[in-house]
Order: structure tokens, then C-alpha cells, then sequence
């Protein structure tokens, strides 16, 4: 047998398995474009539910919440969770080294119902008043350890003698991390911005647990309208942020893809000159 | 290094540190300190079991006073138990359903062309990257009795009537599978990616059968991948809310939907502070396991 052949059994396996993880949104997608009212019959195509979902105000409040929460929470959690790389890879030894870690990596596994009750108790405690900020602190602590995990990765393959090149050309240290290393892991940091971004947007069981009256994001207002049974204006909803999320990984992707072209020209061009 | 204070790295640790500290780890106490309060028709609806005002007086008071009813409490109600095995049970046999079905799709994503195997690894990332719930929601219109997968079954002829998935057991075992195959398929295309197969064709050329091969060769050198993929699956899978809430029926017991129901609809702080605490207790093992597997892991890349 030659086993580097691609065989039928991997074409098969790989059609079936992609089969099951896409037939499910596809047909999501298809049936925001239902005319009938019924989801799971067919009745003409027609983009009437995007219009009434463009025309309802419930749902267009709660995107601009949604969004908002997961613009702040991304952006912070992304600085929080780079500073977290750094200490995880560079920060050598110091005491709680292990707390610190474990608090990193405990919280990517926390079911989220105990990670909201816990942050609900704590805002409970110090009387703080629930709605945007509780969110959005909340949604900073778990999605700056998907940060921190991210970038550490990028952190461990980094040529640190590039560091310590500019260090000893006179660079001091702030300096030489944002003039070499941060555009060399600028990628990766997009990466981490972009799935805390999403993590945000996602989550359901934080958001019920620290939000307030009066602030409602996107997922809690599909889950109530989905308890009450299916909806195409929500297809039509899943579609609009599949379509944004699918734009956003792809672009994402490229980008990663082009900057790993840049650096292999670089050492091209770097052998070819020596 | 010299002996003097480093402020910026003291700064840089320390921002980090102490967020993670005051909204990570203190919280947790606090669910603690509630699982032990009493339950009251109040806004927040319970008795604090120790007001700091009454200082030290109050302190021995609480020692003394100090009761565990909650806990005594789920003893007492088989729902609580039931909750809990019925938990283990479906992430058990999900972790299990998702391997065998993540297995030969990272196995045929290492043998592809090596230029494709950049897009079929986006390709596994992208559903995890739309949302949980409109993933979950999509399975109810396939699932349940008027739904797509009815509705086709029924076109073929393959049945008369139709079948009831959705609000049972199964749907939560399809749903489970369907939202963390990726988080197997991933770590077991890098373990299989890595594998060397001129071992495989050692084995085969010595006489090895294929099945054989598979058990003595690849099982044992990507048991790394396999352990991180099952553990990535059956930690969430254990505390999951959504997909037990909007695919199972009312007889689907999990701890994640007990606890959310003693939450919000019953607004027994204390005792679902007590249900999260049990939870903790059960995670701990395998957490600090998958934690000391991801330090190995980046100290082995470094």
C-alpha cells in the first residue's frame, strides 16, 4: 500500500465530515430567503424578513448594544491578554507564576454558567449597577485569556535576537517591543482582537447572568425569540452575522497568509545579498 | 540584571495579575460565601452570611453559625444527583461520538496535498467562529418533526412517520457533537500532521495488517492530540447550557440547565451558588490536567 496516497476512504471522510459541519448553516441561509412564514417549508424566494428585521426597533437595539460591548471588550482584552503573553512567555520567574497561569487557562474551559454567576455575585457584592459595563467587564476577563493564548503561541516562535539587536543599538526596551516586536506579532494580535471580538458578540449565558434592565444584547434577544419557536427574521439575522463573521476570518486570513509571504521574501532577498 | 526594582515588568505582571485576581478568582469566593447563605424574598435575594460591620463579633458568630443546609439540601432532592450523573453520562458519550467522527476527518485532513491543508483547516476554524446559538437553532428546524430532515426522509420513502428527535436526548448528543467537532478535529490534525508515516509503511512492510497498525502505530503517537481534543470537549460539554435548554425536552437533566433554572426561575441564589461549587469540584481534575498538558505543550515549542 502506498500511504501517501489520497486515498477514497480520506475523500470520503473529509466530504461526510465537511458535509456535516455546512449543510446545517447552508440551509439556514436558504430559508432567511423563504417567502412563507413556516422555516421549514419552502414558499418562493424573497427578502421581505430582512426588511422587517431591518424595521424592527428590539432587534436593532440590541445589535448597537451588541456591537459596542464587543468593540470596547475586544480592544481592552486585547491589551489586557498581549501584557498576559508577555508575562506567560518573557516574564521569567516570580511569585504566583503558577496562580497566574492557571488563571490564564482556567477560565478558556469555566462553563460559562459559573463564570456568570460568580462575576454577578461579585458586581452583587460591590453594588455595582448592572448593564453595559458589567457586560463588558465581564466579557474583558474571559476573552483576554483567548488573547493571551493566541498570542503566547506567536510569542514562543519570535526570534528574540531581532530584541536584542535594536537593544544593542541603542534602543531602549519600550521602544524596541513597538518598533520590532509588536508589528512582527501585529498579525497574530489582529487574530486575538478578532475572536474576542467574536466571543463577545456570541455569548449568551455572561451577558444574561451580568446584564441589567434595559440592556439587552443581540444572543439574548434571538434566545428569547427562539424559546418562543422558530422565526425566519432570525434566519435573516444569522445570515447578516454569518456573512459579516465568514468576511471578517477570511480577511484576517489573508492578511496572516500575506505577511508570511512578506517574511519569506525578506529571506530571500537577505540570502541573496549575503 | 541588577538588584534595583524593575517598575515597567512589576507594572506589566502586575496589571494582568491583579485583573485577573479581583474578576477571575475573587468571584469565585463569593459564589463560595453564597452557597452558604440562606435564601430570602429580598432585592438581592438573599441573607449575607457575614457582614464585616459587626466586625469581629460577627466573624465567630458566622463560625459558629456556619451551615452547609444548601449543600445538605441537594443531598436530599434526587434532582440535583440526577442532574449531575445525567451530565457526566451525555458528555461522556458525546466526547466519545465526537472523537470517532473527528478522527477520520483530521486523519484525512493530514493526508491531503499539503497546499490545501491551510483551507481545510480554515474551513474546520469557520463554523466556530459563527455563533453558538444560530448553530444550535439551525439544528431545530432539521430536527424537529415537521422539520428538513422529516420533510426529506419522508419525500424518499425511507419512513412513514415522522421520526421525534428533537426534545430528546439524541438532539442534545447531535448538538454537542455538531458545536465541539472542531475543538477535536483541531488538535488531532496537529498531532497526525506531525506523525511520521514512513512508520506506518515500516509496519505494513513487516507484515503489520492495516487495522493493527492503526492500534500499535498512529493510537499511541497522537494520544497527545487525543487527550487535548477529548478534554476541550468534555469540560464545556459538561457545564453546557444551550444545547441541553433549546434541543433537549424537559426530561433532559443537566447541571448547567439546573442551575440556570434555580437561577432565574426559581431566584435561589444560594442553592445555585451550592450546584456551582459541586461543578467546580468536578472540573478541578480535569482541569488541572488539560492545564499542566498546555504548559507542557508550550514549554515543548519553545
Amino acid at each position: 500500500m502506498n500511504v501517501n496516497r489520497f486515498s477514497w476512504f480520506n475523500i470520503t471522510s473529509l466530504t461526510l465530515g465537511f458535509a456535516f459541519l455546512y449543510i446545517p448553516i447552508l440551509l439556514l441561509i436558504v430559508f432567511s430567503f423563504n417567502e412563507s412564514k413556516l422555516v421549514t417549508v419552502w414558499g418562493g424566494f424573497s427578502t421581505k424578513w430582512y426588511t422587517s428585521l431591518l424595521q424592527n426597533d428590539g432587534f436593532m437595539d440590541a445589535a448597537w448594544m451588541t456591537l459596542k460591548v464587543a468593540v470596547v471588550s475586544a480592544t481592552i482584552a486585547t491589551v489586557l491578554g498581549t501584557m498576559a503573553a508577555l508575562v506567560m512567555i518573557r516574564g521569567g520567574l516570580f511569585r504566583g507564576r503558577t496562580l497566574f497561569s492557571g488563571m490564564i487557562y482556567a477560565p478558556l474551559v469555566m462553563p460559562e454558567v459559573i463564570t456568570g454567576l460568580s462575576l454577578l455575585l461579585l458586581f452583587v457584592a460591590v453594588g455595582w449597577d448592572r448593564g453595559f459595563w458589567t457586560i463588558t467587564v465581564a466579557h474583558i476577563t474571559f476573552s483576554m485569556c483567548y488573547v493571551a493564548v493566541v498570542v503566547s503561541s506567536r510569542l514562543v516562535t519570535f526570534d528574540q535576537s531581532l530584541e536584542e539587536a535594536a537593544l544593542d543599538l541603542g534602543c531602549n526596551k519600550v521602544s524596541a517591543f513597538f518598533q520590532i516586536t509588536l508589528p512582527i506579532i501585529a498579525p497574530s494580535i489582529v487574530a486575538a482582537w478578532l475572536l474576542a471580538f467574536t466571543l463577545s458578540l456570541d455569548d449568551l449565558v455572561i451577558a444574561s447572568f451580568t446584564s441589567g434592565p434595559g440592556a439587552t444584547t443581540l444572543p439574548m434577544k434571538i434566545y428569547s425569540q427562539v424559546r418562543l419557536g422558530l422565526s425566519p427574521e432570525i434566519n435573516a439575522l444569522s445570515t447578516i452575522l454569518i456573512v459579516i463573521v465568514s468576511c471578517g476570518v477570511i480577511v484576517a486570513s489573508l492578511l496572516t497568509k500575506r505577511s508570511a509571504l512578506k517574511k519569506s521574501q525578506y529571506e530571500q532577498q537577505a540570502n541573496a545579498s549575503a | 540584571m541588577n538588584k534595583r526594582i524593575n517598575w515597567g515588568r512589576t507594572l506589566l505582571i502586575a496589571i494582568p495579575f491583579i485583573w485577573l485576581l479581583v474578576l477571575f478568582l475573587l468571584p469565585f469566593m463569593s459564589v463560595f460565601k453564597m452557597s452558604l447563605s440562606d435564601m430570602a424574598t429580598a432585592r438581592p435575594p438573599y441573607v449575607p452570611v457575614y457582614d464585616s460591620e459587626t466586625g469581629l463579633a460577627g466573624l465567630w458568630q458566622l463560625i459558629t453559625e456556619l451551615d452547609f443546609e444548601n449543600y445538605v439540601w441537594l443531598t436530599e432532592d434526587d434532582l440535583y444527583w440526577r442532574s449531575y450523573l445525567s451530565s457526566l453520562k451525555i458528555a461522556l458519550i458525546s466526547t466519545f461520538f465526537t472523537l470517532l467522527i473527528g478522527f477520520p476527518i483530521a486523519y484525512g485532513m493530514a493526508k491531503t496535498p499539503s497546499q490545501w491543508r491551510a483551507t481545510l483547516v480554515m474551513l474546520i476554524i469557520l463554523p466556530f467562529w459563527t455563533s453558538f446559538l444560530i448553530r444550535v437553532y439551525a439544528w431545530i428546524g432539521i430536527l424537529k418533526q415537521e422539520g428538513l430532515l422529516n420533510n426529506f426522509l419522508l419525500y424518499l420513502g425511507v419512513i412513514d412517520q415522522p421520526l421525534i428527535i428533537l426534545n430528546t436526548d439524541l438532539a442534545v448528543y447531535i448538538g454537542i457533537v455538531y458545536s465541539y467537532l472542531p475543538f477535536m478535529v483541531l488538535p488531532l490534525y496537529a498531532a497526525l500532521e506531525k506523525l511520521d508515516y514512513t512508520l506506518l509503511e515500516a509496519a505494513l512492510d513487516l507484515g503489520c495488517s492495516k487495522i493493527k497498525t492503526f492500534w500499535v502505530i498512529i493510537v499511541p503517537l497522537v494520544m497527545p492530540g487525543i487527550y487535548a481534543g477529548c478534554f476541550l470537549v468534555f469540560i464545556p460539554a459538561l457545564g453546557e447550557f444551550v444545547i441541553p435548554d433549546l434541543l433537549g425536552g424537559s426530561s433532559t437533566l443537566m447541571i448547567g440547565k439546573t442551575l440556570w433554572g434555580e437561577f432565574f426561575n426559581n431566584r435561589d441564589w444560594p442553592v445555585s451558588s451550592a450546584v456551582a461549587v459541586i461543578l467546580l469540584l468536578l472540573l478541578v481534575v480535569p482541569i488541572m490536567l488539560f492545564q499542566k498538558m498546555q504548559e507542557r505543550e508550550l514549554k515543548g515549542q519553545s
